[in-house]
């Protein structure tokens, strides 16, 4: 029996009708079309599929649709208006912490909770804080030195430079 | 991968959670974080036919101190357990545990009473319940009842739990002063499941003895396991390093773990001595107030 | 410091110019495969086989065709009326594309179920009955190797073995005589196991064949879409499908590593099941699938063995190697390279003699192998080269890094020819390790390891200095299916000075989209931000063929390079006939001509192609366009000087990786920043396999560990804080003078992390440790030596 689920979508209140099976990042990126929550294993193992639920980052491959229900969900597409980056995002573009592009909206969607409870993160602290999220690219250095870079910025405080460090 | 169909419920008091289990017997499933769940069920190693999703009723989620003893309610989320102020005052092993568990996006859907319902020897929460000496609280249709930690993992994914039981509470007293708690495992990468977990709290006194203490072991046996010959090894002793030696011998022998991906049986019962040894170590500095 | 002759204005070569193609990334608004949606379109989804070997006996669609919403079910059956039931690989072997009588490996595809949504098509995958009689499979390929080995390819006509190919490079019998007077032996067995790339996006398509234009568009997750079209015309020709009529694209692709450059049975199921209902029909496997099915990389047993003196000089090596390719042979390789570039095993060493041989055999495995970060088979030959070199430098007791200063190749001495034929275009092997270890501290760590092992501490150093050869390659010897191995470049400038260049390589993250604009900008002057870069639509590019192995800079970058000085050639014809001078009278200075000893008299780029549009020279031809094939007349190699640090925990064989110093040579930079960052995953890809990553079978063929629960993918924890540097020495034979990054650090590095693990435990006689190297594997060896 499909169920009809009310949900706040980047401030968008919808209304669904869905299936008690469907997955929560098959709601949103085939009935809703945003298609910038990737999906990456099946095991719940890589974080691709990072969105925030009421404020938490979690693996919307892990959640009912239907648990969505009555509550508020954000995802990449709807931390910044087109056209302009926010502080993470910009973190990213200006310490090249991503290559393809894949892995970035889980990252970042989990990394705007992060700041938030942990607005100073060590790198230590943010190399675990995103221990969920699998990224084969990078190599994590960059995407460290980006969430420094915003951490500073959103703290209002100078940023490092964003030149490679060579030794 | 995609779970089979389902019916989904969404009971919003516990009467009608647990009429519901009644109702629809051993094709209904709980559902609680759902990050063991649902994995499951997209690889269809489940198929309920009903979910009753138990996340809708009030006041399943809370820790409060209440008369000596420590109260966390079933739908309490990992990450609330991590970041709790309570908890850290009284088990500084429940920030070392919920490190070790998964990663920060499970841990803000996993609750802890879906981790000890879900009788994997594997997860972290069960050895660490041994440690504390919890007792679990389940509530069917005649009330509520207390099981201690010691009679309720059964077998595999089996536990005291009737089918028409939700896990309620879990109930830890609090430690005397001069009590230290502690968990590790060995891990393959950060989140896997544990190769060997040990968790230890510890009660001494001002001339070192060991004056109450619980030792639980993780993935190192078909049912999570108390370490019951480690704890007299060390219980009414001093805590050197020769009494250490002998319940980390003895934790060794008296699991059962097998050889897996992880490593060989003989590997994981030189972990558990390694890790007892640690752990002791680690919660006996912690009473001590190091 | 990077020395840049553009300004940051125009941002050429050298500088860390921020990557064009991020912000559509950043905001969601990548267009990856699983992103297109189709109307109309159906969704596939595959039946696989839960046996390594057996015999179907029958396969029962009924119910799976009662499921709502399923529409077809195919099987191999039906596949074989239009002959579509197999492909060639890459390498001419046959692999099957259905099965129509016997499955040869788990997660074989079995049949595919079409239904109108996927989580139908899921439904009536799981409805797919069928009955198997299950075979004893083949799976060590040492026994497969057995004269007495049941055959595996009984679809080969007269096939008696299980043995594919044997190569072999060198002179055999010059390599045993020194050996034979050798005051050295040190031989080694290694194995280098069975990994996969695992990009975090998978693989999949959308073929949508319309029926009315009998037109092909295959939308599809792949590293080479101009080869994937020529490769589908050929297989699928008889059916009425000819080249012009089918496009390929290749999206944004979501990490490739050389994962995406098969053609896998899904593809062309895909194909066919829209050339039959004349729907679009779309297919992504899951990462399971991904794991299980889609081709492994390395998979080599090497026994290594080095010649040499007591003092220290390398006199001779000799490899061989035994190549698992599961079932079929289908390697991602030029197909004249059975064993890709493994040749390149010599290493950075001044010696003349080896030998190399190689046997591949079937099992019942899947097929593969391709690259996994690396050009072809490189990052076994280093392994094999860097290992057996420690175990030499620790068998006559010498540090591993003066053994290496004293054998490098010198600087003076490039072009060198190796023993095994190749000619390294240029290098400064010594220059590299002195930098990596002035930067890590070489000597203070020796004493400090000193002083920790006095106390029974395990703490290693370990060192990897390595020869990459990537920018496959010279037509007159790389060739994939015949079509030579060039690549291609087309820039259009428009009548305003702005710019749009096409290539027939595909990024799958490296940046395209900014380097190769980058090398336009620092050859024409127009600012790389005004050149747009596109790639990956077979419709609009020119022919290529693609990018893996680290060849799209020294290809397609070098044929950016030589479009763009044509267009340079005809703006100094215009610029002439604009100044009204004489040709030779003209500069060139980023950006503009000027008159030669007037420098006020000029005109800028944007004039002259204002001009190609609006005032050209009569008899000249407008616009200002050129394409360009750029045919390399030599590889170009890479090289590197990698230092790793580790500590390990005794007790629980823990390893830590302490420090890691990797110093590139790629030649000219093109961009800083995004060579750092290709170094930087590189070297996360290259811990992967060394420490974590493995494939593994049991007797049975089951895989036992299919997902990445158990698969075990470095997250940011497990990898370390890289620390990077670089020498440059440019390639003489390449028109930038680069030599291309990307996959150096997955090749280099791992024989850096296990040296030093070796190194750490080497007190206790602990010579070898195959990778990856776990902390089990490390407890077990000191077990076996009484240390725990
Ligand atoms: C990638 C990943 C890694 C993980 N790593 C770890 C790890 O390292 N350590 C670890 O301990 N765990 C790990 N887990 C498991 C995770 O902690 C789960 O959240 C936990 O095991 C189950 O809790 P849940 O609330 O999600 O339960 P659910 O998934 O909702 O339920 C689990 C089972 O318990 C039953 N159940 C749930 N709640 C109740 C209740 N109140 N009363 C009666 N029955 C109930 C359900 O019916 C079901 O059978 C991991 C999970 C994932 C996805
Ligand atoms: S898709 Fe991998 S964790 Fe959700
Ligand atoms: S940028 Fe490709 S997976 Fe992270």
């Amino acid at each position: 029996m499909n169920k009809v689920i009310t949900v706040t979508v980047n401030g968008v209140q919808q209304v669904l009708e869905v299936e008690p099976r469907t997955l929560l990042v098959h709601m949103i990126r085939e009935i809703l079309n945003l298609t910038g929550t990737h999906i990456g294993c099946d095991t719940s193992s890589c974080g691709a599929c990072t969105i925030l639920l009421d404020g938490k980052s979690v693996k919307s491959c892990t959640i009912l649709a239907v648990q969505a229900n009555g509550k508020s969900i954000t995802t990449i597409e709807g931390i910044s208006t087109e056209g302009e980056l926010n502080p993470i995002q910009e973190g990213f573009k200006e310490n090249h912490g991503l290559h393809c592009g894949f892995c970035t909206p889980g990252m970042i969607m989990r990394i705007t909770e992060l700041l938030k409870d942990n607005p100073d993160p060590t790198e230590e602290e943010i190399r675990w804080g995103i221990s969920g999220n699998l990224c084969r690219c990078t190599g994590y250095n960059n995407i460290v030195k980006a969430v420094l870079y915003a951490s500073a910025k959103m703290r209002g405080v100078p940023t490092a430079s964003t030149e490679p460090e060579f030794v | 991968m995609i779970p089979q169909s389902f019916q989904y419920e969404s009971p919003g008091t516990m009467a009608d959670a647990i009429a519901l289990l009644e109702k629809h017997g051993d094709e209904a499933k709980i559902l609680s974080g759902g990050h063991s769940l649902i994995p499951m069920m997209k690889l269809r190693f489940a198929t309920p036919e009903y979910l009753i999703d138990i996340n809708g009723i009030p006041g399943l989620s809370y820790i409060r101190e209440e008369k000596g003893t420590v109260k966390i309610g079933a739908l309490s989320r990992e990450a609330e357990i991590e970041h709790s102020d309570l908890l850290k005052k009284h088990f500084p092993i429940f920030a070392d545990v919920t490190k070790l568990i998964a990663d920060p996006q499970v841990r803000n859907r996993g609750t802890i009473g879906g981790n000890l319902a879900h009788g994997d020897a594997a997860n972290d929460h069960p050895a660490v319940m041994m440690a504390l000496q919890a007792t679990v609280i389940a509530t069917g249709s005649g009330g509520s009842r207390s099981i201690p930690i010691d009679e309720f993992f059964f077998g595999f994914y089996t536990t005291a739990l009737k089918q028409n039981e939700i896990l309620t509470e879990i109930q830890i007293p609090v430690p005397p002063a001069g009590t230290g708690s502690a968990y590790h495992k060995l891990e393959r990468k950060v989140g896997d499941y544990a190769t060997a977990g040990v968790a230890v709290q510890l009660t001494v006194d001002g001339k070192g003895v060991c004056k109450a203490i619980g030792i639980g072991l993780t993935n190192v046996n078909p049912i999570p396991l108390r370490a019951v010959r480690s704890e007299q090894a060390l219980l009414g002793k001093v805590i050197n390093s020769e009494n250490i030696a002998l319940a980390a011998q003895f934790a060794s022998e008296d699991c059962n773990p097998s050889a897996d991906l992880r490593g060989s049986e003989e590997y994981k019962r030189a972990m558990v001595a390694v890790l007892v040894k640690r752990m002791v170590l680690k919660a006996a500095e912690r009473a001590m107030g190091k | 410091m990077i020395q840049c002759k553009t300004s940051k204005e125009i941002s050429g070569m050298g500088h860390s110019m921020k990557r064009k193609e991020d912000v559509r990334f950043l905001h969601g608004k990548g267009h990856y495969i699983d992103d297109l949606k189709l109307p109309g379109m159906l969704y596939m989804d595959i039946a696989r086989s839960p046996y390594a070997y057996a015999k179907i006996k029958n396969i029962d669609i009924s119910e799976a065709m009662k499921v709502p919403g399923v529409v077809a079910v195919v099987t191999g059956k039906d596949l074989e009326k239009y002959n579509l039931h197999w492909m060639p690989t890459l390498m001419s072997d046959t692999q099957m594309v259905l099965p129509t009588d016997t499955v040869m490996y788990q997660a074989q595809e079995v049949a595919a179920v079409i239904a109108t949504s996927r989580y139908a098509a899921r439904d009536g995958r799981e409805a797919v009955k069928v009955e198997y009689e299950v075979m004893k499979p083949v799976i060590d390929p040492f026994k497969a190797m057995h004269a007495d080995a049941p055959v595996l390819r009984t679809d080969k006509p007269g096939k008696k073995d299980n043995h594919i190919w044997h190569w072999e490079v060198g002179d055999k019998a010059k390599t045993e005589k020194v050996f034979k007077d050798a005051e050295v032996v040190v031989k080694q067995d290694m194995y280098i196991p069975r990994i996969h790339v695992s990009s975090i996006e998978t693989c999949g398509c959308v073929a949508d064949y319309d029926k009315v234009n009998n037109h092909l568009t295959m939308y599809m997750t792949t590293q080479a879409p101009h080869a994937i079209r020529t490769v589908i015309a050929l297989v699928a020709g008889h059916v009425g499908l000819s080249e012009e009529k089918i496009r390929v694209v290749s999206p944004d692709i979501g990490g490739g590593f050389g994962g995406k450059v098969p053609v896998y049975p899904g593809y062309v199921i895909a194909i066919a099941v829209s050339f039959l209902t004349g729907k679009p029909v779309k297919w992504i496997e899951d990462r399971s699938e991904n794991l299980q099915a889609d081709s492994f990389a390395r998979d080599y047993h090497i026994t290594a063995e080095l010649a040499g003196t007591r003092a220290g000089k390398i006199q001779a090596t000799r490899f061989k190697v035994l190549a698992d390719h599961g079932y079929t042979d289908a390697s991602a390789n030029p197909s004249k390279f059975h064993t890709g570039l493994f040749s390149i095993a010599t290493g950075s060493y001044d010696y003349d003699t080896a030998y190399m041989e190689a046997d591949a055999v079937y099992t019942n495995k899947p097929p593969g192998g391709v690259a996994y970060r690396c050009s072809f088979r490189v990052t076994e030959a280093v392994h094999a080269i860097e290992r057996i070199t420690d175990r030499f430098a620790f068998e006559i007791g010498m540090d591993p890094a003066r053994l290496r200063m004293k054998n490098f190749i010198k600087k003076e001495d490039f072009p060198w020819k190796s023993p095994t034929g190749w000619i390294y275009d240029s290098g400064d092997y010594h220059a590299g390790l002195k930098k990596a270890m002035e930067a890590i501290g070489y000597d203070a760590l020796r004493k400090e390891q000193i002083e920790k092992r006095k106390k029974g501490e395990l703490m290693g150093i370990g060192i990897s200095t390595f020869t990459e050869i990537v920018g496959a390659g010279p037509s007159k010897d790389f060739d994939i299916l015949g079509i030579k191995m060039f690549d291609s470049a087309e820039i259009r400038v428009h009548p305003t000075g702005k710019a749009i260049a096409r290539f027939g390589t595909k990024s799958q993250g490296q940046g395209h989209e900014t380097t190769y604009a980058q090398i336009i900008a620092e050859e024409l002057g127009i600012p790389a931000a005004n050149i747009q870069i596109e790639e990956g639509d077979t419709d609009t590019a020119p022919y290529g063929l693609g990018t893996y192995a680290s060849r799209s800079t020294p290809t397609a970058g070098a044929a950016a390079a030589v479009a763009a000085r044509k267009l340079r050639d005809k703006a100094r014809k215009i610029a002439a006939y604009l100044l009204e001078v004489s040709e030779d009278d003209l500069v060139w200075e980023t950006g503009k001509f000027y008159v030669k000893g007037a420098p006020e008299k000029s005109k800028t780029i944007q004039e002259i192609v204002f001009a190609a549009y609006t005032n050209h020279p009569q008899g000249m031809q407008a616009g200002f366009e050129a394409t360009h094939y750029y045919d390399p007349p030599n590889l170009t190699f890479p090289s590197g000087a990698y230092i790793c640090v580790v500590d390990i925990d005794k007790e629980t064989g823990a390893i830590h990786v302490r420090r890691f110093v990797a110093i590139d040579d790629c030649g000219h930079i093109i961009n800083p920043m995004i060579v750092q960052g290709q170094v930087h995953g590189g070297l996360t890809q290259g811990i992967a396999p060394a420490m974590y990553e493995e494939l593994i079978y049991d007797e049975d063929g089951n895989i036992l560990n299919g997902t990445l629960m158990d698969y075990l993918v470095p997250t940011a924890v497990e990898s370390p804080k890289w620390e990077t540097g670089h020498v440059v020495t440019p390639s003489p034979h390449h028109p930038i003078g680069a030599k291309g990054v990307g996959e150096s650090p997955t090749v280099g590095s791992p024989p850096a992390i296990v040296n030093a693990i070796v190194d750490a435990l080497s007190p206790y006689g602990i010579k070898h440790m195959d990778i990856p190297v776990t902390p089990f594997k490390v407890w077990k060896a000191l077990k076996e030596k009484g240390v725990v």
